[in-house]
């Protein structure tokens, strides 16, 4: 069987819950993986976004950066996107900063190398994502443990444009690897008052 | 309508207690949250810890990341068994937050990851990331500081169970 190419999680209306906090789409990865995975046509109804992420790369290492971009794939041209982090790694405490890339670094996850069934994990925050008077900024709070090695990040991240984010594209710093299996994504709505 | 983000259980001591639980978890969402607002009962500050489905065997570890309003630092703890998910404010001062998540706790193939954020302003900034090497679902969780120590009356501890599409 092939593996999927990607995965594309169109949103669903909010049917399924009520209030404040809403689901807009979910995605878990299934056998074979998949190397990239894409929230298209998100509702312009809530004021921020919540994604809710567990994830293990295919990359052959014990860790694997992952990005993120907004309304555009990867190596689409689109740049204007910042990052900084802090992050401990279990011996130092320490900070990085990239500038002007293509893309966001949102989350580092375990790898195949890491030990089965060790996945990373993280919630993103996108704060008032519809506005098109603002550029558009990201709270990440992610992390992995491996019983031995392992790290935890907060991390600041910036969209240098006003326009209002319609879709999300995710996918490994590696582009050659993959998503594993049973790793997810959970994309969440929030209204304001 | 279901809702997505349901406060499933909330507990205010009032009394100093040793510990404090959640038990028969629904299994019915997709992420748990887990908002402590507490201090202890006596000396200064202590770890707050947590076990899962009652296992205390040397299954957990975690690595941590502080700021203590001087420098940052960062530690590990490996093969214990508990898990540390912040710092909890010592008997003399105001009680402090800490919000731990744990994502896909019901699921029965992957070991289990709690990300936490201590916020205790008398004394650090945290954040945690901890592994609890087992693939069951998780049914309850055990809250109790290190040491023996009690929580104080008046702390507040709540679980909300967050349900994706």
């Amino acid at each position: 069987m092939s593996p999927i190419l990607g995965i594309w999680a169109s949103s669903i209306q909010p049917s399924l819950s009520a209030g404040s906090f809403e689901s807009i789409a979910t995605v878990t990865v299934g056998a074979g993986g998949t190397s990239s995975i894409t929230f298209t046509s998100i509702p312009q109804t809530y004021t921020h976004l919540q994604l809710r992420w567990m994830v293990r790369s295919t990359y052959a290492d014990v860790t694997s950066w992952q990005n993120m971009t907004f309304n555009a794939a990867f190596n689409s041209g689109t740049t204007g996107y910042v990052d900084h982090y802090l992050r401990g790694n279990g011996s130092t405490a320490s900070s990085g900063f990239e500038n002007l890339q293509n893309k966001i670094n949102y989350g580092e996850s375990t790898g195949a190398n890491s030990g089965a069934n060790m996945f990373g994990v993280g919630i993103i925050d996108i704060l008032d994502y519809s506005n098109t008077n603002k550029n558009k900024t990201v709270r990440m709070l992610d992390g992995h443990d491996q019983n031995g090695s392992g790290a935890i990040f907060l991390r600041s991240g910036l969209w240098a444009s006003t326009s209002a984010i319609t879709s999300i594209y995710l996918g490994n710093s590696d582009y050659s690897a993959n998503f594993a299996q049973y790793s997810s994504y959970a994309l969440y709505g929030i209204k304001g008052a | 309508m279901a809702v997505t983000y349901d406060k499933i259980a909330t507990t205010t001591l009032g009394s100093a207690q040793t510990t404090v639980s959640f038990s028969s978890i629904p299994q019915t969402y997709t992420d748990l949250i887990v908002i402590i607002n507490a201090k202890a009962n006596t000396g200064g500050v202590i770890g707050q810890l947590a076990q899962f489905n009652g296992d205390t065997g040397a299954n957990y570890s975690f690595t941590y990341l502080n700021g203590n309003g001087s420098s940052a630092s960062s530690g590990r703890v490996t093969g214990t068994t508990n898990q540390a998910w912040a710092d909890l404010a010592g008997s003399s001062t105001s009680p402090n937050t800490i919000i731990a998540q744990i994502n896909n706790y019901s699921n029965s193939t992957t070991y289990k990851t709690t990300i936490s954020r201590g916020s205790d302003a008398n004394n650090v900034a945290q954040a945690i990331v901890g592994l609890w090497r087992s693939t069951a679902a998780i049914t309850s969780i055990l809250l109790f500081p290190n040491s023996g120590i009690q929580f104080a009356s008046g702390g507040t501890f709540t679980l909300y169970g967050i349900k994706a599409a």
